[in-house]
C-alpha cells in the first residue's frame, strides 16, 4: 500500500506545475459544484413539502421512501422532454439565454468561503466580485423573454428587468455599509472582523441593512412575494413560458442555485459565516460547538433558505407599482441614512467598527 | 507564456465582438456584442493587475447600463431597412474616422519603435496589495474635489431627467399608501344593533 502511495505522489510529482495547478482548481469547483446541485434538487423537495405541510397539505410522498425520489423523478423526466424552439424564435439567444443566467449563479460561488480553511479563489476584491456576477444574471431572464417571440415572455421579461435594477442597487448600498463595517472587501475577512460571539455579528449593529439585503435578495431571485417576472395569473409564467425539457430545467435550476447563493451572502455578511454562536461561551470552550466550522454555515444557509419558502406560503405576490415603490422609495433612502449614521460613527469612533 | 495566450484570445475577441456591434442585422444582436466587448476589455484590464477597474467595468457598463440599453432597444420598433439606407454617403466619413485611428495606432507603435519611452512599464504589485484600497486612497484625499464636482454633475443629471419625464395628470385616482395602512375596521364598518325581526 505504501508502494502505491509512493508512486502516486511521484507520478503527481512529475506532471508539469500548472497542470497540476489545473486539476487542484477543477476538482475545487466540482467540490463545490457538485453538491450545490444536489441541494437544489433536495430544495425543490423541500419547497414543496414544507409549502404543503404550511398548507395542510402531504406534499409529494409516493417517489420513493417518504417522496425523496422525487427531485430526482423530475429531473429525469424534464431531461427526457422535447425541447421546443418556436418558431420566429431567435434561436441562438433563445439556447444561449439558460446559460447566461446559470452561469452567474454557480460562477459566484467561486469566492465564498465555505469554512476557515477552504475557498476556491480568495481575492482581495470578493466582494465587488459578487456584485458584478449577481448584475449578469438578469441577461438570461431579458434575453430569454425576448428570443421567445412571445408577448407574455417579453412583459415578464421588462417586469423582471426594472425589478432586478432596481434592487441591485438597495444591495449594493447595503454591502458598502457592510464592507465600511468589515473593513474589506475579501469576504474571510469579513467573516473574521465578525469574529467574538453572536453579539459581534453585523445583524445587530448593520439590523436595517440586514434586512434590506435580505429583502432585495428575495426581489432579486424574482422569488414571491416578488414574483411579478413569472406570475402565473397575469402573465402565465413570464419569461420561460416557451422553454420546455432541459432549457427551462435549466432556468429553474438557475433560480434555485440563486437562492441558495443569496442564503450565503447573507449568513456571510451578517451572521458571522462559518463563525459559531456560541463563541467564547464558558462552558462550551473546547467543544466543537465553539469552533467555527462549516456545520454552522450551512445551518444560517437552511434557516434563510426556510424563510425563502416559509414568505412564499404566506404573503400574496406586491403589485408591479408596489415593487417600484419599495425598492426606489423605502429601500434606498434606508440604506444611504444607515451607511451616513454608519459613517459618522466610524469617524467619532463610536460603536464597533472602528477605522 | 499563459498570459500572453490569454491576451491575445482575448483580444481577438474582443477585436471579432467590436465588428459584431457595427456588423450585427439585429440591434438586440448588437448590445450583446457590445456586453462581450465589455467583458472582454474587463478580462484585458485583469490582466493588467487592474482588478478594481476590471470588476467595476462589468458592474457598472454590464450590469447596470447595458441592461438599460437592451431595454431600449427591445422596445423600439426599428425600421432596419431605413437604417440601412445611405450606406454609400456615410462611408467615406467612417473611413475617414477609421484611417485617422489606424493612423494614431500607427504612431504610437512607431513611437516604440523608436525606442522612446513611453512611461515605465508598471511592476507586478505584491500579492497583499488591495488596488481598491490604493484608488480609494487617492480619490478620497488627493482627488477629493474632483470626485465631488462629479458626484454633483450627476445629481444635476438625475434632477434634470426626473423634472423632464415628470408630469402631473389631473384627475388621476392615486393611493394614499400611508392612509391604507392607518384604516382601522371602525371606519370602515359600521355594527348596527337591532332587534331580531319575526317572520309574520
Amino acid at each position: 500500500m505504501g508502494g502505491l502511495m509512493d508512486s502516486m505522489i511521484v507520478t503527481w510529482m512529475s506532471i508539469p506545475e500548472w497542470v497540476r495547478d489545473l486539476v487542484i482548481i477543477l476538482v475545487k469547483i466540482i467540490v463545490v459544484v457538485l453538491p450545490l446541485i444536489i441541494c437544489v434538487a433536495l430544495l425543490t423537495f423541500f419547497e414543496r413539502k414544507v409549502i404543503g405541510y404550511m398548507q395542510n397539505r402531504i406534499g409529494p410522498n409516493r417517489v420513493g421512501p417518504m417522496g425523496w425520489g422525487q427531485p430526482f423523478a423530475d429531473t429525469l423526466k424534464l431531461m427526457l422532454k422535447e425541447i421546443i424552439i418556436p418558431t420566429n424564435s431567435d434561436r441562438f439567444l433563445f439556447l444561449i439565454a439558460p446559460i447566461l443566467s446559470i452561469t452567474p449563479a454557480f460562477a459566484a460561488w467561486a469566492v465564498i468561503p465555505l469554512n476557515p480553511e477552504f475557498v476556491i479563489a480568495d481575492i482581495n476584491a470578493g466582494l465587488l466580485y459578487l456584485l458584478a456576477l449577481t448584475s449578469f444574471g438578469v441577461y438570461g431572464v431579458i434575453l430569454g423573454g425576448w428570443a421567445s417571440n412571445s408577448k407574455y415572455a417579453l412583459l415578464g421579461a421588462m417586469r423582471s428587468a426594472a425589478q432586478m435594477v432596481a434592487y441591485e442597487i438597495a444591495m449594493g448600498f447595503a454591502l458598502v455599509g457592510v464592507l465600511m463595517a468589515g473593513g474589506s472587501l475579501n469576504l474571510g475577512e469579513i467573516v473574521m472582523a465578525q469574529q467574538g460571539g453572536i453579539w459581534h455579528w453585523f445583524m445587530l449593529p448593520l439590523l436595517p441593512l440586514f434586512v434590506v439585503f435580505f429583502i432585495s435578495g428575495v426581489a432579486e431571485t424574482n422569488r414571491a412575494p416578488f414574483d411579478v417576472a413569472e406570475g402565473e395569473s397575469e402573465v402565465v409564467a413570464g419569461f420561460h413560458v416557451e422553454y420546455s425539457g432541459m432549457a427551462f430545467a435549466i432556468f429553474f435550476l438557475a433560480e434555485y442555485a440563486n437562492m441558495i447563493l443569496i442564503s450565503a451572502l447573507t449568513s456571510i455578511f451578517f451572521l458571522g459565516g462559518w463563525l459559531s454562536p456560541f463563541e467564547g461561551m464558558p462552558i462550551l470552550v473546547g467543544t466543537w460547538l465553539a469552533e467555527p466550522s462549516f456545520f454552522w454555515l450551512a445551518l444560517k444557509i437552511g434557516l434563510f433558505l426556510f424563510c425563502f419558502l416559509w414568505f412564499r406560503a404566506t404573503f400574496p405576490r406586491y403589485r408591479y407599482d408596489q415593487i417600484m415603490r419599495l425598492g426606489w422609495k423605502v429601500f434606498i433612502p434606508i440604506t444611504i441614512a444607515w451607511i451616513f449614521v454608519e459613517g459618522v460613527m466610524a469617524a467619532m469612533n463610536i460603536g464597533p467598527w472602528s477605522v | 507564456m499563459f498570459q500572453s495566450i490569454l491576451f491575445y484570445w482575448i483580444a481577438f475577441v474582443l477585436v471579432v465582438a467590436a465588428l459584431g456591434v457595427i456588423s450585427a442585422r439585429n440591434p438586440v444582436h448588437s448590445v450583446m456584442f457590445l456586453v462581450l466587448a465589455f467583458v472582454s476589455s474587463a478580462v484585458l484590464w485583469m490582466l493588467l493587475e487592474a482588478e478594481f477597474l476590471a470588476i467595476v467595468l462589468v458592474l457598472v457598463y454590464v450590469g447596470a447600463v447595458m441592461v438599460l440599453f437592451l431595454f431600449v432597444v427591445m422596445m423600439l420598433d426599428i425600421n432596419v431597412q431605413r437604417l440601412r439606407e445611405g450606406w454609400t454617403r456615410y462611408a467615406p466619413l467612417g473611413i475617414g474616422v477609421a484611417l485617422v485611428v489606424i493612423l494614431e495606432i500607427a504612431h504610437v507603435v512607431w513611437f516604440k519603435a523608436q525606442g522612446f519611452s513611453m512611461g515605465m512599464a508598471p511592476q507586478p504589485a505584491p500579492a497583499d496589495y488591495s488596488n481598491t484600497e490604493a484608488l480609494g486612497a487617492v480619490l478620497y484625499t488627493e482627488y477629493v474635489y474632483p470626485l465631488e464636482l462629479a458626484a454633483v454633475l450627476l445629481l444635476v443629471a438625475i434632477i434634470a431627467a426626473i423634472t423632464l419625464t415628470m408630469r402631473q395628470r389631473p384627475g388621476l385616482k392615486k393611493q394614499n399608501i400611508a392612509k391604507q395602512i392607518a384604516v382601522r375596521a371602525e371606519d370602515r364598518v359600521r355594527l348596527v344593533k337591532m332587534k331580531s325581526e319575526k317572520e309574520q
